[in-house]
């Protein structure tokens, strides 16, 4: 059984992907991730990273209408298939688990 | 849609064009789309935001950002869903047709392993054998650089001509020194005065060492850009101060700090330690100076150079200089031309003195003079070697095309296929290239490993330390240089050979290579045995003419004679008690002493006066001052006359008899002829002042060069005169091991200041040899490894032929040819080939060793046999390599070689 071990980009970018209403391709996925983290990415990042994702299968992919802008290049769209949905709730069920496990005393201490 | 317009309207307000390129190039075809839609995507955003000059700078930066494994490596992901989408997409030249042609390649080297074998280890010796040249020539060429100043960096010579004799050198009187100061100080930004490298004995309380180094001025340092330990640059200002080398400090002083430690220098002076500096590397002419001390404790400490200060007519010193920069070495040397001519008697003005300065750069590869004139040197190898190195590259390229070629009747189907299915002529071409860079990068990686081995070997050869320079960035552009230099070289001819061979006929089964498609082969089977052959030859010189040196008879026995330089006068005051306790402890047979070692002469006097001297005869004559057991030590043979004796008084020249006695002296074969004497004992000669009458004629000693004719010698006893060296034979009864060890007892109990430092006569012989013999070495080891490389070429050029003429063969035998007959069939080409390059080769080495042997004047001859043992020779080793593949095939069974198809 192969680990679906996620790095941060890849995890943050299959967020932004679930958390669109439609499908969406490389640019709208980089914009939202420059307004959620301020970091900047580089085009060449996110798409490795899209990518990698649907060979995970945690994403799948097709092909989008072409537009003027884009040079009449067409669009590769994205949506989260199943796994990648289940994925992100196995990851954010273990946060859950660790941050439950902080005493909430430590926090109040630090005075935070 | 976008593209077509080339004005610089705004219409060209597109991303750059050569990042587009760039990108569908490397992006693996299923992603172009997509990237490239994206990125434009921002860059028509950005273009509402910043410049265009902004948004296409930074289009061009995230295409570059692209050039990732993933983008171009990527294959098309597989799962279920998407599977069918990028099926179709074409293959991009760069990740698949290279692979494909390596691929190919690969298989073919595999398949064909004598061929591959042959191919590669003939081209991984070659690389092998031109690396390891390279290295020596780059470790020729930088000698010297290590001082910083190697540019600015001169030394002081003068040139004249001496009653007929044109002669060049680096001794310089003192005056000098001041003459340049202040009348050309403004060109020099350094002067400094030194004597040359020498022997003095180095003690720290009672450990006595024995050091090469030199006396300078104050600015050696700076001029020598020595690295400095400890201390300063100016460590040489205080009179009492010496500069040790990192090496003698720690045999001086251990492990201990040495700065500021005192030690005295020859048992005499005493100096501080102001500096310790880095070991300078050995091919430097400073490598040997263990340490500097200063000019000004030399002249405290020595009367005659002291009075040298104003003598003009005393060149014993040197002068090195370092110049302004804003002038150069010829300038200079135009301007203090005559500055020593103004300072010489009237009659001396004939000698015609000029001073010029020899740039340090010229130090090593032209260090050979002729008279004034400067006949190059090293250099000459720099070139020989290189020669040879491009050669042998160039043999085992050849090798390669021949290879190629002689199979391409086998790859011509293949060829025929690949353009009648399409391909082009320039594909096929880069097939083929790309085929002999995958060769030639395997053998790359094998010459680098042979070099790695052979290099410990190569330095003792070379008489070198040198390594591979795995860190410097020169190495490996020059490395890749030369891994795409000889692929182009080896793989040019097969590619656009078999590139353009006509599909139809070769498919048509009526392709045959045509009846002059053999002559390139041919003429390249020529080339490289005549290389061979002319190195042979010329090895085989080198050799004739150090034995012929060798042979050369010395006029004295050279064994167990050991010479000893007296430095010291301790040891000088000290020789009459070692003679005795050396003779009484029964270790030696007779000792001497003389003016100069036996392998040298070290002093040379004009003005001799005989009776009927032709007055155009004023060379002058070498002179040895020796003490009375001179000649029963080295044993010289007397042609007439008697040896020296101590039952004549005036045998020896003494002050207290003054100028009226007459004296005797001695003289060799060489000088009676000079001299033109017929009855030359009891003839009287004057020089000095003094009379001399010869009482001996001695067999020519050979003291000097083995390539030289022997000079005109007297040697006269003078206990006064007869200080430097001393001479020892050992007792032929005692072994040599018990004698020496003997022998320092001895010395360490009399002279316990001075070490026991001793040179055995006849190794100091063998090395006036060194030089020749590492050539002879050299060129030997080429030669070899010329032939063998050529003779594998032929193996398996052989073998190709005897492959294509198989059925030719079979029908023969068929019809009753012998074994015999078919080996003189096949042989009979390659004869008549290596006969066409001996005749070539024969020309070429009559030229050059001629030329090389008259370099010597003590130098054989060449003789025919030579050539003819040189040429037997490689037809055999020809015959030797066709036999095989012959004979094999002339044993083939017809019944086989003919049953095919």
């Amino acid at each position: 059984m192969k680990k679906t071990v996620l790095g941060e980009l890849e995890e943050l970018v299959l967020l932004v992907v679930a958390a669109s209403t439609e499908d969406v391709y490389g640019v709208p996925v980089r914009e939202e991730l420059q307004r959620q983290t301020g970091r900047n990415f580089t085009i060449s990042a996110v798409h490795t990273t899209l990518y990698r994702l649907e060979e995970k299968g945690f994403l799948l992919s097709s092909v989008g209408g072409a537009t003027a802008e884009r040079g009449g290049r067409s669009k590769r769209l994205f949506a989260l298939t199943a796994e990648g949905g289940r994925v992100l709730r196995e990851i954010q069920q273990m946060r859950t688990r660790l941050w439950q496990a902080i005493p909430e005393s430590k926090f109040q201490l630090l005075g935070i | 849609m976008h593209g077509q317009q080339s004005s610089p309207s705004p219409n060209s307000s597109q991303p750059p064009r050569w990042a587009d390129r760039l990108l569908e190039w490397f992006v693996a075809p299923h992603l172009v789309e997509y990237v490239q839609g994206d990125l434009q995507e921002v860059f028509y955003k950005r273009l509402q935001q910043v410049s265009l000059a902004k948004a296409r700078r930074e289009y061009g930066w995230a295409v570059l950002q692209c050039l990732t494994p993933f983008f171009y490596k990527s294959i098309p992901p597989t799962t279920p869903g998407c599977a069918n989408k990028f099926n179709d997409y074409p293959t991009p030249a760069f990740t698949s047709m290279l692979r494909n042609y390596l691929k190919i390649a690969l298989r073919n080297l595999t398949q064909n392993r004598v061929y591959s074998f042959i191919n590669i280890g003939g081209l991984a010796v070659g690389m092998a054998i031109a690396m390891l040249i390279g290295l020596w020539i780059y470790d020729e060429v930088t000698y010297n650089t290590y001082h910083k100043n190697y540019n600015s960096i001169g030394q002081v010579m003068t040139k004249g001509n001496f009653n007929g004799d044109a002669f060049a050198t680096s001794e310089v009187p003192r005056p000098l020194e001041a003459e340049l100061r202040t009348k050309y100080g403004n060109d020099f930004k350094r002067i400094v005065m030194a004597r040359g490298d020498e022997n003095h004995i180095l003690s720290v309380e009672a450990k006595h060492i024995s050091q090469v180094g030199r006396f300078m001025q104050e600015g050696a340092p700076e001029l020598l850009s020595l690295e400095l330990l400890q201390g300063a640059y100016s460590g040489l200002k205080d009179m009492n101060s010496i500069l040790l080398s990192a090496s003698a400090a720690k045999a001086l002083f251990g492990d201990a700090d040495a700065l500021n430690k005192t030690l005295r220098i020859d048992n005499r002076m005493d100096v501080k330690v102001t500096g310790v500096y880095e070991d300078l590397p050995y091919n430097t002419e400073f490598s040997g100076t263990q340490f500097i001390s200063t000019w000004d404790l030399m002249l405290s400490d020595n009367k005659w150079m002291r009075d040298a200060a104003n003598q003009w007519g005393n060149s014993s010193f040197r002068m090195y200089v370092q110049l302004q920069p804003n002038t150069t070495m010829e300038a200079v040397s135009a301007k203090i031309k005559g500055v020593w001519q103004a300072h010489v008697s009237e009659e001396d003005k004939k000698y015609n003195l000029q001073v010029f300065l020899n740039p340090m750069n010229r130090w090593h590869l032209y260090s050979e003079w002729k008279g004034d004139v400067n006949t190059g040197g090293r250099i000459d190898y720099v070139w020989l070697f290189g020669i040879i190195g491009v050669f042998v590259l160039l043999l085992a390229c050849i090798n390669f095309m021949n290879l190629s070629t002689a199979r391409s009747e086998k790859r011509a189907k293949e060829v025929g296929i690949r353009k009648a299915v399409g391909s082009r002529r320039g594909q096929l071409t880069t097939q083929f290239l790309s085929e002999s860079f995958l060769i030639v990068t395997i053998s790359f990686f094998i010459a680098i490993l042979l070099s790695v081995i052979a290099l410990p070997w190569f330095n003792e050869l070379a008489n070198k330390r040198m390594t591979i320079p795995w860190l410097n960035a020169y190495f490996w552009l020059i490395s890749v240089a030369f891994i795409v230099v000889t692929s182009l070289l080896s793989g040019s001819y097969p590619a656009f050979y078999l590139s353009s061979f006509n599909p139809v006929k070769v498919l048509k089964g009526t392709f045959s290579a045509g009846r002059f498609s053999s002559l390139p082969r041919k003429a390249l089977v020529v080339t490289q045995f005549t290389v061979s052959i002319a190195l042979i030859i010329g090895t085989i010189m080198v050799y004739r003419q150090i034995q012929y040196a060798k042979d050369r008879p010395v006029g004295y026995n050279r064994n167990g004679l050991l010479m000893i330089e007296m430095k010291s006068t301790d040891l000088k005051n000290k020789f009459g008690v070692l003679y005795n306790e050396l003779k009484r402890a029964g270790i030696t047979e007779h000792m001497a002493c003389s003016n100069s070692p036996l392998t040298g002469v070290w002093s040379n006097n004009s003005g001799f006066e005989w009776k009927g001297k032709d007055p155009n005869k004023t060379q002058g004559f070498g002179t040895i001052w020796v003490t009375h057991d001179y000649g029963k030590t080295v044993g010289w043979q007397f042609t007439t006359g008697r040896d020296f004796s101590t039952q004549y008084a005036t045998d020896t020249v003494s002050s207290q008899r003054g100028l009226n006695a007459v004296y005797s002296i001695i003289v060799n074969e060489v000088a009676v002829k000079y001299m033109g004497l017929k009855n030359p004992v009891g003839e009287i000669i004057k020089y000095d002042g003094y009379q001399f009458q010869i009482i001996g004629v001695i067999k020519n000693m050979l003291m000097e060069s083995p390539f030289e004719p022997v000079k005109q010698m007297v040697y006269i006893a003078n206990y006064d005169q007869a200080n430097t060296w001393m001479t020892v034979r050992v007792n032929p009864t005692v072994s040599m091991r018990d004698a020496l060890a003997k022998m320092e007892m001895i010395f360490k109990r009399t002279v316990p200041s001075v070490p026991f430092d001793y040179k055995f006569a006849d190794t100091e012989y063998g090395l006036k040899f060194a030089a020749e013999e590492r050539i002879g070495k050299l060129a030997s080891v080429f030669a070899t490894l010329a032939i063998l490389i050529s003779c594998l070429g032929l193996f398996g050029l052989a073998s190709f032929m005897a492959e294509k003429r198989t059925k030719e063969i079979g029908v023969r035998k068929v019809l009753g040819a012998s074994v015999l007959n078919i080996w003189g069939l096949l042989s009979k080409d390659f004869v008549a080939l290596v006969l066409i390059a001996f005749g070539i080769a024969t020309f070429i080495a009559y030229y050059f060793l001629t030329g090389w042997l008259h370099k010597y004047s003590y130098h054989t001859e060449i003789s025919w046999w030579i050539f003819v043992v040189s040429g037997v020779g490689a037809l055999a080793i020809t015959l030797l390599t066709v036999s095989y593949q012959s004979i094999k095939t002339a044993l083939i069974n017809p019944v086989k070689s003919l049953r095919s198809e």
